[in-house]
């Protein structure tokens, strides 16, 4: 039972991994918020069996908060952004698709490695699925580097914080519940100022084009 | 306890208040007033430390312990001073049509919710909380930087919230690891983050969790103190946003990400027994002291030109804990406190120099000598104190770094001489034709109230010659905690 | 070699013979259906071989003996790769004769060998298909191998049969893995059989078109057994899929009447699986040719992926 139940834990990781690269191949706007909102199930979905195996009822109340959070609402509230700024259409990135996933299996090693020697003394549960956690957290910090768009960059920053949640789950059952509080209420406004921020900067820019954000450089 | 709570409850009820009405003109008086009631109650806490010690509030949530307390006195008494200095200037930005009666509710508000997340990071003992509010920092800061909308503003606020969003998310995973290692030792629940509870234990935290988490949450809060290479967002946000807030930044939000650093530095090195962390604060410390002198070097903004200074000098300081010690955490310290109040000082006098030139370009900012006499001569004093030359308090600290790197690190000794050279030499050059070159403008009608800029060089001229026992013992007593 | 494992052996070519084509007409009949026409019926590929074996076989004049060689060895690779890949049950005595890396060069072995016939006869059309036809199966074939390996890194052994039998009678686990590998393997089988978002299998538009380009020139029984062959491979590359991915009901060795339910349980299988492919050929576009390499190059990735999972997660 309790190998079943590791390997189903194993199994969401492999999703949220695999969610990950997704994401950072995407084209579409569009997509690229759903593959975020399913991401954010899957760490759901992770942390409930965690919350079950380990019979820790915080563990739930942070599921729900996700869920509530990451899957509805800030899927939603870009939802809404993107309709009222008109943004669907195709993402640019810097690099071409197919070396950013070159990249992001050398980054990918470079995180199991990294994790390790420290996945070893990780509860047995959650065994390795820090590596998993820490290799989607570089994965969406590469793809806020290579999109030039406003909006994707914002989900590549949301994206981070759910590998750093499943990190959390993972490596230590949660974090104390008013740590995780206090994170979700800065992870909310966080959306919040940068939405304002994409119409302030279509307004001035009249696009949301960051390559229009490179003025100031080191003279 | 109660002086504890209302350190941080003025400033955040002040926030809600000014919420409601800081577009009404009495407002910037609200603000110095609420920032006042944060000072008298940091000086009421102050009181009761040197009377009973360090203490704890709210079931240990709270503390206040020598390497925080003389830090949210700072914090508290720039935070006045910069209020007092942000109600004439931010008046006078409102009449040139930059500030709106909406954007300077939205100033007001923020300026008061920074000072209440600043407030939170210092004297909370918990490590997740002190994530938490230096995130909120991040937020309530970049509302502030980009308060003039202007395309430059927005840039500069972009690239600030996602470098300062990716550092401090590799934040949270540093102290999801340090939860981690702690869990195994005083098991779960939000006590184990308690830095009180984790110093207690350090020594058997598993090293090699501590070892990666350090690297992570030198890496975040690093990107926060304006650590070279994680330096870019810093000038921009200095240079586009008020200058009330490039002096609160520089003063005040950078220490307190260091302050971060070096909480973190303690565990590590209980539970590491060797010097990794200290070694990895000396190598990014020196590399931001010659870089940021480099780079500061070829600027023609003023205020761009001081923020680059600023990496300096957090690089000075992150290099001097690095190197550990009685007397290198002690020269940190008081670094620390002058810079503060000194760099603070220069950019209110920049603030009035460039607001009369229109311009932030040095080349364009002649003769202030002339223009106005106080702003003149403050903008020079402070540039002398911020070069380090005696008697400013600076010296004394700089040359106690300077000491212990000779003992400890010699190697490293000429590359900070260099540093400190070409700073010395590129800001002294182009402020000295700023302060006494030939212009053509009309002197000011009216001599601009700078008290607060000759309050803080004052200050930092006491502290090179004479420094008060309680400080000093403070001082003492935090590198004790520092250690090596 | 028992009576009943050579037994085993000819009913899986038999059924790979006589269910391949049906495959094909399941498939063109779904595909009708979801396009709103009425369809030519399930049996439409037997007739269509049927027409064709009884046709002369044309032949271009500057054809060399290769050319009229091809189609014989292309469609005795594509039997013996369905011979070995375990549909009906795991006892197969051709079985040892090619392990999943064997697998792979008779697949490879029919493409170099379609490849070369197109471009025997000199004209521009079979040249062009057969240079798309190399470079997908450039870009394929590690992908494939890939997805392979990871399925032998559970088994513990790079037979077929042998992973077939860990797969679906040991303990059941769930394999993180093997998700990354049947999603890249969907992808190299989409690409490998001319599927939709590669290639059409229904035109001839000849600037798009691949696997219609190479055999153009192919007519009568020479075309008949192309196609076949072709019917064959999808065939085989399902039953892979099935055997690694959704191994129940698939017979044991010791298990010869467990044959009886395999069977209906494999037709089953490929009816799911048949109209699950035309569904996904109706809804998906066929992408621009440029885009191919980027579609096998995710597949590659994701199966180097499921590999690294495995190694890295044991599981």
């Amino acid at each position: 039972m309790t190998t079943l139940i590791s390997q189903l834990i194993n199994l969401f990781a492999a999703v949220i991994l695999m969610l990950s690269f997704a994401m950072l191949a995407q084209r579409r706007i569009l997509s690229l918020i759903h593959l975020f909102a399913l991401q954010g199930l899957a760490v759901v979905g992770a942390t409930t069996v965690v919350a079950y195996v380990t019979d820790q009822h915080h563990l739930y109340y942070s599921a729900a908060l996700t869920l509530a959070l990451k899957v509805f609402l800030i899927p939603w509230l870009l939802h809404r952004l993107i309709d009222r700024l008109n943004v669907r259409w195709d993402i640019e990135t810097l690099i071409n698709i197919p070396s950013t996933m070159l990249i992001g299996i050398v980054l990918v090693v470079f995180a199991f490695n990294l994790a390790l020697p420290i996945s070893q003394l990780s509860a047995a549960i959650t065994r390795g699925t820090l590596g998993i956690a820490l290799a989607s957290v570089l994965l969406s910090f590469m793809m806020m580097i290579i999109r030039s768009k406003a909006v994707p960059q914002v989900i590549g920053f949301l994206a981070m914080e759910n590998g750093l949640f499943f990190a959390a789950t993972s490596a230590t059952h949660g974090m104390p519940m008013v740590v995780e509080l206090g994170i979700a209420l800065d992870v909310l406004v966080g959306v919040f100022i940068l939405g304002v921020f994409m119409f302030q900067i279509r307004e001035q820019f009249d696009s949301l084009d960051i390559r229009h954000l490179e003025n100031l450089k080191e003279d | 306890m109660s002086a504890l709570v209302l350190v941080f409850a003025i400033p955040l009820a002040g926030a809600l208040v000014l919420a409601l009405i800081g577009h009404r003109p009495q407002a910037r008086n609200v603000n110095v007033i609420f920032s006042l009631g944060t000072l008298l109650a940091a000086a009421l806490l102050t009181a009761q430390i040197i009377a009973s010690g360090p203490l704890f509030a709210l079931e240990r949530q709270f503390f206040i312990d020598p390497l925080n307390v003389f830090l949210v006195t700072l914090t508290a008494f720039v935070g006045f001073t910069t209020s007092v200095f942000s109600r004439p200037y931010m008046r006078i930005e409102e009449d040139h049509g930059r500030m709106t009666p909406g954007r300077m509710r939205l100033y007001f508000s923020m300026y008061q919710l920074f000072s209440f997340t600043m407030l939170l990071a210092l004297t909370t003992n918990n490590m997740g909380i002190l994530w938490v509010a230096m995130e909120a920092a991040t937020l309530t800061t970049v509302m502030l930087v980009s308060i003039y909308r202007t395309p430059a503003s927005l840039e500069a606020a972009w690239k600030y919230f996602i470098l300062c969003g990716v550092g401090i998310a590799q934040a949270l995973f540093g102290t999801i690891l340090l939860y981690m290692a702690a869990q195994r030792v005083i098991g779960e629940g939000a006590n184990a983050l308690l830095w009180t509870n984790l110093d207690a234990a350090k020594s058997q935290l598993d090293p090699a969790i501590m070892a990666l988490a350090f690297v992570f949450l030198f890496i975040g809060y690093g990107t926060k103190v304006g650590l070279v290479p994680l330096h870019n967002w810093l000038p921009d946000a200095h240079a586009e946003g008020p200058t009330p807030i490039s002096a609160v930044l520089s003063g005040l939000l950078l220490n307190v990400a260091l302050y971060a650093v070096i909480r973190c530095k303690v565990l590590t090195d209980g539970a590491l027994g060797n010097h990794f962390a200290s070694q990895l604060m000396i190598g990014f410390g020196l590399l931001s002291v010659v870089a940021a002198a480099f780079f500061l070097s070829r600027q023609k903004d003023v205020k761009r030109m001081f923020s680059y200074s600023s990496i300096e000098h957090m690089g000075l300081m992150t290099f001097a804990f690095g190197i550990g010690g009685p007397i290198a955490n002690f020269a940190g310290l008081l670094h620390m406190t002058v810079h503060s109040l000194v760099k603070s000082a220069i950019f209110f006098a920049v603030g009035h120099a460039a607001q009369k030139a229109g311009t932030q370009l040095m080349e364009n900012i002649r003769g202030l000598i002339k223009v106005s006499p106080t702003v003149g001569w403050g903008l020079m004093l402070g540039t002398l104190a911020i070069l380090g030359m005696p008697p400013f308090g600076i010296f004394a600290s700089e040359f106690l770094i300077l000491t212990s790197a000779m003992r400890q690190v010699p190697w490293a000794t000429p590359l900070l001489l260099l540093g400190l050279g070409i700073a010395f030499a590129a800001i002294f050059s182009r402020v000295q034709p700023m302060v006494f070159g030939q212009t053509s403008a009309k002197p000011l009608a009216h001599s601009p109230a700078l008290l607060p800029v000759f309050t803080h060089l004052g200050l930092g001229l006491m502290l090179g010659f004479y420094i008060p026992p309680y400080l000093d013992a403070w001082y003492r007593q935090a590198a004790r905690i520092i250690g090596g | 070699m028992s009576l009943s494992s050579i037994f085993s052996q000819f009913l899986a070519i038999v059924a790979a013979l006589l269910l391949a084509p049906l495959l094909m007409g399941w498939v063109n009949q779904w595909r009708a259906w979801f396009g709103n026409r009425s369809g030519a019926g399930l049996l439409q590929p037997y007739r269509m071989l049927h027409k064709l074996f009884h046709k002369e076989s044309v032949v271009a004049e500057s054809a060399s003996p290769l050319f009229r060689f091809a189609p014989y060895v292309i469609f005795g690779c594509m039997l013996l790769a369905s011979a070995i890949v375990p549909t009906l049950s795991t006892d197969l005595p051709l079985a040892p004769a090619a392990d999943a890396i064997a697998l792979v060069g008779l697949f490879a072995l029919a493409r170099i060998f379609i490849s070369l016939a197109a471009m025997d006869i000199g004209t521009a059309f079979g040249t062009l298909g057969a240079r798309r036809e190399m470079l997908i199966g450039f870009l394929a074939e590690p992908a494939l191998l890939t997805v392979l390996f990871t399925a032998s890194l559970i088994g513990q052994s790079t037979s077929l049969s042998t992973i077939v039998e860990t797969l679906a009678h040991k303990q059941f686990a769930i394999h993180p893995s093997l998700a990354f590998a049947g999603i890249a393997f969907t992808f190299v089988s989409f690409a490998e059989n001319a599927r939709v978002p590669v290639d059409n299998p229904a035109t001839h538009l000849e600037l798009t078109m691949i696997h219609e380009a190479l055999i153009l020139e192919y007519s009568g029984r020479h075309l008949a057994l192309i196609e076949w062959a072709a019917a064959l491979k999808l065939f085989a590359y399902s039953c892979i899929g099935l055997a690694l991915f959704f191994p129940w009901g698939i017979a044991e060795a010791q298990a010869p009447l467990a044959m009886l339910f395999a069977l209906p349980a494999l037709v089953f299988k490929l009816a799911t699986g048949g109209f699950l492919l035309a569904l996904i050929e109706t809804l998906s576009a066929k992408m621009r040719i440029f885009r191919v390499p980027e579609f096998l190059a995710t597949a590659f990735l994701l199966a180097v992926i499921g590999m690294l999972t495995h190694i890295l997660l044991g599981a």
